[in-house]
């Protein structure tokens, strides 16, 4: 475990999700997330902050946090307002954003991480909305860096973006929890179809806040604030280093302090990120710009029957209603395009087990090494399902199987496993007559081996039943050419 | 309420405006003058009074989320004090 | 021939419908009076050749109804590649990229822009003395304000530099330069007209409203600017359609008097020329009674407007940075280039306020301050509902003052904030009022307030009609 020995870890996380709208939070400007445009072609008088201009809240992204919220079993509030949140920054046109203070969309909630023996649950305190910050790109300076640039240039296409601000508690107790849980909530999140949320282009960034306390200990120590680690293993990283660090410190006879820190991955390092000036007095009160939003019951209650099966409940089906081993319901919700592809698949061939398998090795492989998405493949469920009704009847045997497969990825057959089987002349020998041909040749032509099993080295059977199978091309029924051996050696 | 000198500077780096010390000691006076009255607010009891932040009660104006066309850029560069070809510069930010 | 400039809007119209004269000809008109008049500083920007090229257009269109009427725009209205400055250094040489929803609706009208009026910068003032690009005169007494903060659109309206001027209401910034000028200035319901493209000042207080000479003007062209925007979330338009007034009477009307006594600072003049006015009222066959607001008119009611009003501005201004438009200053790293953009670019009035706000809203003073400031608030909308109760409106004069002399209040901001007593009130709420000149007191203007319940306004166009045909107010140069 990251946590150093004699010290329990107090992780809580803050987790930034850039919404997927068409349009940006307070203007309908294009919403300009993975794919932003040139620069500033994104841009109107509200989200460049032009004198006079004023916010006008999307709809979607209300209804989508709402969701989020509801997902999570928030209290949904029944009078949500949004708060100017004031400092001046560049990439802050306003010098204001628009966010939410202490009367947010979602209250509390929690997300339960399925694990092999049991759920892990971490607690909410809030979900709410706000609007992303502007992009500057520092010119000039070494690596473009901050020190030693000569300026930087603002691109206001991001600004404004929809970002849904989700805060746990700090329930989160090792570096690993917390990447595990982030990771399961990214999960959640894209099966909810509220964001792409894509780590390397910003629309997830995950923030931690991190301290120690001696085990048994009440109350909370000063904690740090880390920055914007941009992928699962990164936040695990940093985590663990902030709590050696905290540790140190602590054993070295110092107190830690209270500060925002930005991990370096490359050289396991972290630096205390300059202060926003002021930026411990944000002054935030009610925007006068916006309404207050009271969600009505008949939308929450459109929203909860919208709402997909969530990656954790899904999980917990496949293992109870299908009889699957944890870690294949797991891994079949890794996407819940995934998800609902296997359960079609399992839906024709009504075989749950083999479908989990084919699903989780040959057509996940296909996917990888091809680099397509679910809906890509050219697999259609109902071709696997056929194929698995193929061997499940003993058509083709394995080897076949995997040729069929091949087959149908390729597009022969018209996604017929059948005809593929037939084109390609791979159905599995179950002809007694045929086979004994075989095994009478393959008798033949090993004597000292045969007369070895006769006098009782029974092990040699598998060597005869290899010979068989090679011979036919892999074709042949196992158990019958088995059987056909013992008949033709006793 | 009272209001000193350091409470004006605090407000000035809040409010991020460059104040010579002639002026920070005009407006010192001034702030305290207009506080000494409208601080008297704090001394009312209001504990039962609701606040209002808006005099209209309306709610859950939202907009639908249909693009609308940006501005140029360059009609939006146009008023920049430095622009670049594509981009608005600023002097470095944290120096 | 009959000046052009002293003719009513709906004179103008009937003479452009029967071809007595063209729209350009109107528009020459009063570029000449504007040009005359210069030396009233009412104007900061004025285009003679787009406004000709327009009234020409308008011309050859020849469109009915307001098509050729001259209007004014105060300069806290974004106008499309025409200098908008809010009378601010900070904003100069700014073209917006866009047009305010009222601008935008005046053209589709087919009113000609003439230009943009000079105003205390950002709208905060009560006298026009706090324009970065000096100060306006008031058209009675040069040596006088004009009110403020649109002194420049009510100042170009009574000296028939334009028959309608729109400016912008946040404490009184419509309605007492409508009285110390002598002209009719209304400010609607908040929520009447769009604030879209009009440069913030107090968002839950700001509100656009017309100036006019009579009380018919004043409704066409708030006919023209009221409505509902997608632009602005808090803009719901009017119920109904504004209507034309026509009763010459006030029976069935009851008209809640505020008592002068025991309110410091209303000078006699104003106070005779009010009471006057409700003389009239009564012989009009109004039933006027006395309203009490036991709170909007206290110490408390306007700390409570300059502890909102400045609050919002501190986050409303906080814009101007220097880095998209308007005022840079040079500086080592961007935020010294922020302070000192702003400690140039603002005058000291602004200042003051951004001070105060960012104070009022800062941590440990919030709940004592801006707190206390929001359930004031409360206390005065519940003032209203009582009065309301027992009346149709509530009057009072619009400005405890007639006009004063420049430069006489410019050094005491608490004196000039008691200039807003009578109309605050009516911001903290968010309920219309209309101010018309009903008198003169040292031959200067006295206007008097009707304040009526949110989305009253065709009641006050109508009270206010019938009272300003019965006090037979003549406006500055009838004669001309």
């Amino acid at each position: 475990m990251s946590v150093p020995a004699g010290w329990e870890a107090v992780i809580g996380l803050e987790i930034h999700v850039q919404l997927a709208t068409r349009t940006k939070m307070f203007c309908r400007c294009e919403n300009g997330t993975g794919s932003g445009g040139e620069p500033n072609t994104r841009v109107c008088p509200i989200c460049s902050a032009q004198p006079g201009a004023l916010p006008s809240p999307n709809r979607a992204a209300v209804e989508r946090t709402i969701a989020v919220g509801l997902a999570l079993g928030s209290e949904i509030a029944e009078h949500a307002i949004f708060h100017r949140k004031n400092y001046f920054y560049p990439d802050c046109p306003k010098a204001y954003q628009i966010s939410q203070f202490d009367q947010p969309l979602c209250v509390g909630g929690q997300l339960a991480v399925p694990l092999a023996d049991g759920d892990h649950v971490v607690r909410f305190e809030r979900v709410h909305l706000e609007e992303d910050a502007a992009k500057t790109v520092h010119e000039g300076g070494e690596g473009g860096r901050v020190a030693g640039s000569s300026g930087a240039v603002v691109d206001f296409n991001r600004c404004g973006t929809p970002l849904m601000e989700m805060v746990t508690r700090p329930d989160l107790r090792s570096a690993e929890e917390a990447s595990r849980f982030a990771s399961f909530l990214r999960q959640t999140i894209v099966a909810l179809g509220v964001s792409e949320c894509d780590m390397e282009n910003g629309s997830l960034r995950v923030d931690a806040n991190v301290s120690v306390r001696r085990p048994g200990e009440d109350g909370f120590r000063a904690k740090a604030e880390l920055k914007n680690m941009n992928s699962f293993s990164f936040l695990e990283r940093g985590i663990a280093r902030e709590l050696r660090r905290q540790a140190e410190i602590y054993e070295g006879g110092g107190e830690v302090e209270t500060q925002t820190l930005h991990y370096d991955p490359a050289a396991d390092e972290l630096t205390v990120l300059r202060s926003k000036e002021l930026a411990h007095d944000y002054r935030y009160f009610p925007e006068p710009d916006l309404v207050p939003i009271e969600p009505a019951a008949e939308l929450l209650e459109r929203l909860r029957g919208e709402l997909p099966e969530l990656p954790g409940t899904r999980i917990r089906r496949f293992e109870r209603e299908l009889g699957l081993p944890f870690a294949q319901a797991a891994d079949l919700n890794g996407t819940r395009e995934l998800a609902d592809y296997f359960e079609q698949v399992v839906a024709s061939s009504g075989d749950a087990k083999a479908s989990a398998n084919w699903v989780l090795n040959e057509f996940s492989a296909h996917l990888n090494e091809q680099r397509l998405t679910v809906p890509e493949s050219p697999v259609a469920p109902a071709s696997l399902a056929g194929l698995i009704a193929l061997i499940a009847d003993g058509t083709v045997g394995s080897a076949g199987a995997k040729q069929v497969f091949a087959g149908l990825v390729a597009g022969e057959g018209g996604g017929d496993a059948r005809a593929i089987v037939e084109a390609r002349g791979l159905g599995q020998i179950a002809d007694s007559g045929a086979l004994a041909a075989l095994v009478a040749q393959v008798v033949a032509d090993h004597p000292e081996q045969a007369a070895e099993f006769r006098a009782g080295k029974g092990a040699l059977i598998g060597f005869f039943v290899g010979q068989v199978m090679k011979a036919s091309g892999g074709r042949a029924e196992p158990k019958l050419v088995q059987q056909l051996i013992r008949d033709a050696l006793a | 309420m009272t209001l000193d000198l350091a409470d004006v500077r605090h407000a000035a780096a809040l409010a991020h405006i460059a104040l010579d010390e002639d002026e920070l000691a005009d407006l010192a006076g001034e702030l305290a003058g207009i506080l000494a009255h409208i601080g008297r607010i704090g001394e009312l009891n209001l504990a039962d009074v609701p606040p209002t932040a808006h005099a209209l009660d309306l709610v859950n104006v939202l907009a639908e989320d249909l693009p609308r066309p940006s501005l140029p850029r360059d009609l939006l560069l146009a008023n920049a004090p430095d622009a670049t070809a594509d981009g608005f510069r600023v002097p470095p930010i944290g120096a | 021939m009959t000046d052009r400039t002293t003719l009513s809007v709906e004179q103008m119209a009937r003479g452009i419908a029967a071809r007595e004269f063209s729209r350009v000809e109107l528009a020459q008109d009063h570029l000449a009076r504007i040009e005359a008049e210069s030396d009233l500083g009412c104007f900061l920007h004025v285009d003679g050749e787009r406004v000709l090229a327009r009234a020409e257009t308008l011309d050859q269109a020849g469109g009915s109804g307001l098509s050729g009427i001259p209007i004014v725009f105060k300069d806290n209205l974004c106008t499309q590649g025409v200098p908008t400055t809010a009378g601010s250094r900070v904003l100069e040489g700014y073209r917006p990229p866009y047009s305010a929803t009222v601008v935008e609706r005046c053209e589709a009208a087919g009113l000609v822009a003439i230009g943009k009026a000079n105003m205390d910068e950002f709208a905060m003032g009560s006298s026009n003395e706090n324009s970065a690009y000096g100060v306006v005169r008031n058209p009675w007494d040069r040596t006088r304000v004009p009110g403020g903060s649109s002194g420049g659109p009510a100042a170009s309206v009574a000296a028939g530099l334009a028959p309608l001027a729109l400016g912008t209401d946040t404490g009184g910034s419509i309605r007492q330069p409508a009285a110390l000028c002598g002209v009719v200035g209304m400010k609607p319901t908040y929520g009447v007209v769009s604030r879209y493209g009009v440069i913030a000042f107090a968002s839950s207080l700001d509100q656009v409203g017309p100036f006019a000479r009579s009380v018919r003007d004043c409704a066409l062209a708030l006919s023209v600017i009221a409505g509902a925007d997608d632009y602005d979330t808090t803009c719901v338009g009017l119920p109904e359609p504004v209507s034309l007034p026509e009763r010459e009477d006030l029976r069935g009307v009851t008209i809640g008097a505020l008592a002068m006594d025991g309110i410091e600072g209303v000078e006699p003049g104003v106070r005779a020329a009010y009471e006057a006015s409700l003389g009239v009222a009564r012989e009009l066959g109004a039933n006027v009674t006395e309203a009490t607001l036991e709170f909007s008119l206290t110490p408390h009611a306007l700390a409570a407007y300059y502890l909102i009003a400045p609050a919002e501005a501190s986050a409303n201004l906080a814009r101007y940075d220097g880095v998209r438009y308007g005022l840079r200053a040079d500086g080592g790293d961007v935020f010294e280039m922020f302070d000192k953009t702003r400690g140039a670019g603002f005058g000291r009035e602004v200042k003051r306020r951004c001070l105060i706000g960012a104070y009022a809203l800062s941590a440990g003073y919030y709940d004592a301050l801006y707190g206390q400031a929001q359930r004031v608030r409360t206390l005065i909308r519940r003032d209203f509902e009582k009065a309301f109760a027992g009346c149709d409106m509530v009057v009072s004069p619009t400005s405890p003052s007639v006009a004063f002399e420049l430069g006489a209040r410019s050094s005491d901001p608490l004196a000039m904030y008691a200039c807003d007593l009578f109309t605050l009130p009516g911001n903290l709420a968010g309920l219309p009022g209309l101010s018309i000149p009903c008198g003169l007191s040292e031959g200067l203007p006295v206007g008097l307030q009707l304040l009526g319940p949110a989305f009253s306004e065709n009641r006050l166009l109508a009270a206010g009609h019938a009272l300003e045909q019965a006090l037979a107010f003549a406006p500055l140069g009838a004669s001309r």
